[in-house]
C-alpha cells in the first residue's frame, strides 16, 4: 500500500513539472515584464538593474528553480490588471468557487444516483422513460445556456431567485462562506445546478448501464435464491459493485466541474477564480493565468491521486493482486 | 458515378441509416443548417452586417406573432435593430466554419502524431503519448482558453483582431488532437507488425512511404467517427467561448456571440435576442451528436 502511494505520487511529479515549465515560458516569453513595471520614462540604468533584480539575467534553469520555489510559496508576482499580489486574489475567491464546485457535485451525486439506480432497476417504466430523456437533452445544452434559461425562469419570470453574485456572505477567517445567511444559500441554487446538471446525467446513465450489468451477474441471481430481500440485493450487493467506476468519473469529473466553473461563474458573475481567470485572458494578464493553471494542474494531479487510493479502499481484489506482486 | 450510388444503396450503412428514423431526421435537420449556414447572402431577409440599412427605431422588436412584432422581422430584432433571424444564418456560418476547420486541424495534428507514435515506437512514442496523457488530464475547453490567453498576450491587439477567428481554431483544434491520436497509434501498433508492412520493407519502401502510402489508409476508419463526435464539441467549444467573450472577434459574431449580446437585455425582457440563437446552437448540435452516435454504431463491427 505504501509503495504504491509513493509510486503513483513520484508519477505525477513529471505532470506538475510540465505544467510549471508551461507557466514559466509564460511569464518569461510572453510579454515583456520589464516595459510593464517600468511605464513610460526610464534610464538605460534602471532597466539593467530591474533586469538584475528581477534574476532575468540569469540562465534558464536558474530562473526556473527560482520560479517552482517561489511557486512552492505561493508567490506569484503581482497581477498586471489589479497591481495586487496574485496570491492575495486567488485566496480572495478560492472560497467563493470552492463552495460552489462542492455544491454541485454534491447536487450531481445526491440527485444522479437515485435517479441511475431506479432506471437500472426499472428500465422500461415511464419515469426512466422520461429521466433519460431529460439526460439526453442536460447532454446536449452547453453550460451557459442552462445557466442562462434558468435565470430567466426562476430569476427573470419568477422571481425566485437572485441572478448573480454571492448574497451577503461571512468571514470566518479568510474563508468568506455563503452558507451562514439566507441570501447566501439562495444565490447558491442556481449557479450550483447549472454547474452540476451535466455531471448529474452523466453520473445517472453510468449508474444505470452499471446497475443494468450487474443485476444480470451469477452472484446476484445467488443472492436471489438464498431469498435475501430485495433491498439488500440492490443495494447491498448490486449498488455496492457499481460504484468503483462511479468513484473514477465523480472524481475525475470533479476536475471538470472547476474548469466548467468558468462558464457558470462567467453567467451568474459570481466571484470565484474562474471569474478572476477568464478576465485574465480577456486583458492578457499573465502572472494570474500562470498561478492559476498551476493551481489547477495541482488540484488535478491531487484528486487522481486520491481517486487511485479510493479504488483501492473499495475494490478489495486490486488489493489481492497488488499482494501478489503484479 | 451511377455505380457508386448503388455501392451506397446495397450497403450495409444505408440500410441502418433507413431502419433508424431518428438518424434520417437529424442528418435532414444537419443538411439544412449546412445548406442555410453556406447560403445565409442569399437567404436571409436582410444583412445583418450592413450599417446603412440598420435603424435603431427597428431595436428590441418582438418576434413576429406577438402583438407588437412585424412580419419583416420573423424572429423580432436585437438592440442595434438587426433582424434576429438573418443574424443567426450568418452567425451559424461561422460557427460551423470554426467548428468544422478546429475538427480537421485537430485530425489532421492528431493523426500525424498518433501515426509517427504508434509507427516509430521507442522514445518518440513515449515523449508524444506523455504529451498527450498530460494533456487529457486537463478539460479542453482550458487549455483552449489558455491558448487563447497566450496569444492574446503575444501579439498586439490589432493583429489580434484580425487573426482572431484563426486563433480559435488553432486553440479548439490543440485542445482535442489527443482524441484523435491515440486511436490512430493503436491501430498504427497493429498495422506496422501486418505482412503487408513487412513485404514493402523488403522490397525497399522507405518509411515515409509506408507510413503514408500503406499503414495510414488503413487506420482511417475511426477518425470518420471520432471527427463527428467531435464536430458537435468543437462547435459548443466555440459558443463557450464566444459566450465568454475572448472568441471570435465582436465584428463577426458567431452564435455564441450573438447569445452573449442577448444575455444583458434577458432582464429588461427581450428574452428572444437570447433564445432563438441558442435554440439554434442546440439543434445544431443535437442533430451532429445523433449522426455521430449512430454513425459509431453503424460502423462497429461488434453490434452488427
Amino acid at each position: 500500500m505504501f509503495a504504491f502511494i509513493i509510486s503513483r505520487i513520484l508519477q505525477s511529479v513529471p505532470v506538475l513539472l510540465v505544467v510549471a515549465l508551461i507557466s514559466f515560458a509564460m511569464f518569461a516569453y510572453v510579454g515583456d515584464p520589464v516595459s510593464i513595471m517600468l511605464g513610460q520614462d526610464f534610464t538605460e540604468a534602471q532597466r539593467t538593474a530591474l533586469v538584475a533584480d528581477l534574476g532575468l539575467d540569469q540562465p534558464f534553469f536558474i530562473q526556473f528553480a527560482k520560479f517552482v520555489g517561489n511557486a512552492v510559496q505561493g508567490e506569484f508576482g503581482l497581477s498586471y490588471r489589479l497591481s495586487r499580489p496574485v496570491a492575495e486574489l486567488i485566496a480572495e475567491r478560492a472560497p467563493a468557487t470552492l463552495e460552489l464546485a462542492c455544491c454541485a457535485a454534491g447536487v450531481a451525486l445526491l440527485v444522479g444516483v437515485p435517479m441511475g439506480v431506479y432506471t437500472g432497476l426499472y428500465p422500461r417504466s415511464l419515469l426512466s422513460r422520461a429521466f433519460l430523456t431529460f439526460s439526453l437533452i442536460g447532454v446536449s445544452l452547453p453550460t451557459f445556456l442552462i445557466g442562462i434559461l434558468l435565470i430567466l425562469v426562476f430569476a427573470v419570470w419568477l422571481g425566485w431567485l437572485p441572478s448573480f453574485g454571492r448574497g451577503d456572505t461571512v468571514m470566518f477567517g479568510w474563508w468568506s462562506t455563503g452558507f451562514a445567511t439566507m441570501s447566501g444559500i439562495k444565490a447558491l441554487i442556481l449557479p450550483a445546478i447549472t454547474l452540476g446538471l451535466f455531471q448529474l446525467t452523466l453520473i445517472m446513465r453510468l449508474v444505470r448501464s452499471e446497475m443494468m450489468e450487474v443485476l444480470r451477474a451469477d452472484y446476484i441471481k445467488f443472492a436471489r435464491a438464498r431469498g435475501l430481500s430485495n433491498r439488500a440485493i440492490n443495494f447491498g450487493h448490486a449498488l455496492k459493485n457499481t460504484m468503483v467506476p462511479v468513484i473514477t468519473v465523480v472524481g475525475l469529473q470533479l476536475g471538470a466541474i472547476i474548469a466548467f466553473a468558468i462558464v457558470t461563474e462567467t453567467v451568474f458573475q459570481w466571484p470565484g477564480m474562474g471569474l478572476l481567470f477568464i478576465q485574465s485572458v480577456g486583458s492578457a494578464d499573465i502572472p494570474v493565468m500562470a498561478a492559476y493553471l498551476l493551481l489547477i494542474a495541482c488540484l488535478f494531479v491531487t484528486i487522481n491521486l486520491i481517486v487511485d487510493l479510493l479504488y483501492y479502499a473499495v475494490d478489495p481484489r486490486l488489493r489481492v493482486s497488488r499482494g501478489r506482486g503484479h | 458515378m451511377a455505380n457508386a450510388f448503388a455501392q451506397l444503396r446495397d450497403s450495409d450503412i444505408w440500410w441502418s441509416f433507413k431502419r433508424s428514423p431518428v438518424t434520417v431526421i437529424s442528418a435532414i435537420v444537419a443538411l439544412i443548417c449546412i445548406v442555410t449556414a453556406v447560403a445565409a447572402p442569399f437567404i436571409a431577409p436582410h444583412n445583418p452586417f450592413d450599417v446603412a440599412t440598420l435603424n435603431l427605431l427597428d431595436a428590441f422588436k418582438p418576434p413576429a406573432w406577438i402583438d407588437e412584432g412585424e412580419a419583416d422581422y420573423l424572429l423580432g430584432t436585437d438592440d442595434q435593430g438587426r433582424d434576429l433571424l438573418s443574424a443567426i444564418l450568418y452567425g451559424a456560418r461561422i460557427s460551423l466554419f470554426v467548428g468544422i476547420s478546429a475538427t480537421v486541424f485537430a485530425a489532421l495534428v492528431g493523426v500525424s502524431v498518433g501515426l509517427l507514435a504508434g509507427f516509430l515506437g521507442g522514445t518518440v512514442d513515449a515523449l508524444l503519448m506523455r504529451i498527450a496523457d498530460i494533456q487529457l488530464t486537463f478539460p479542453s475547453i482550458l487549455v483552449a482558453l489558455l491558448v487563447d490567453g497566450i496569444v492574446r498576450a503575444a501579439v498586439p491587439r490589432e493583429v489580434h483582431d484580425q487573426i482572431a477567428l484563426f486563433v480559435v481554431v488553432v486553440a479548439i483544434g490543440i485542445s482535442e488532437w489527443p482524441k484523435f491520436a491515440r486511436p490512430v497509434r493503436g491501430s498504427t501498433m497493429v498495422e506496422r507488425n501486418k505482412e503487408y508492412v513487412l513485404a514493402a520493407r523488403v522490397i525497399g519502401v522507405s518509411s515515409f512511404r509506408i507510413m503514408t502510402g500503406h499503414v495510414l489508409p488503413n487506420v482511417l476508419g475511426p477518425v470518420l467517427v471520432i471527427a463527428t463526435l467531435n464536430l458537435g464539441l468543437a462547435i459548443l467549444a466555440e459558443a463557450t467561448l464566444s459566450f465568454l467573450g475572448v472568441g471570435v472577434p465582436p465584428t463577426q459574431p458567431s452564435l455564441g456571440t450573438l447569445i452573449r449580446v442577448g444575455n444583458d437585455f434577458l432582464f429588461s425582457g427581450e428574452w428572444w435576442i437570447t433564445i432563438f440563437p441558442g435554440v439554434s446552437l442546440v439543434i445544431m448540435v443535437l442533430s451532429v451528436n445523433l449522426l455521430g452516435d449512430w454513425l459509431r454504431d453503424a460502423l462497429n463491427p461488434k453490434l452488427r
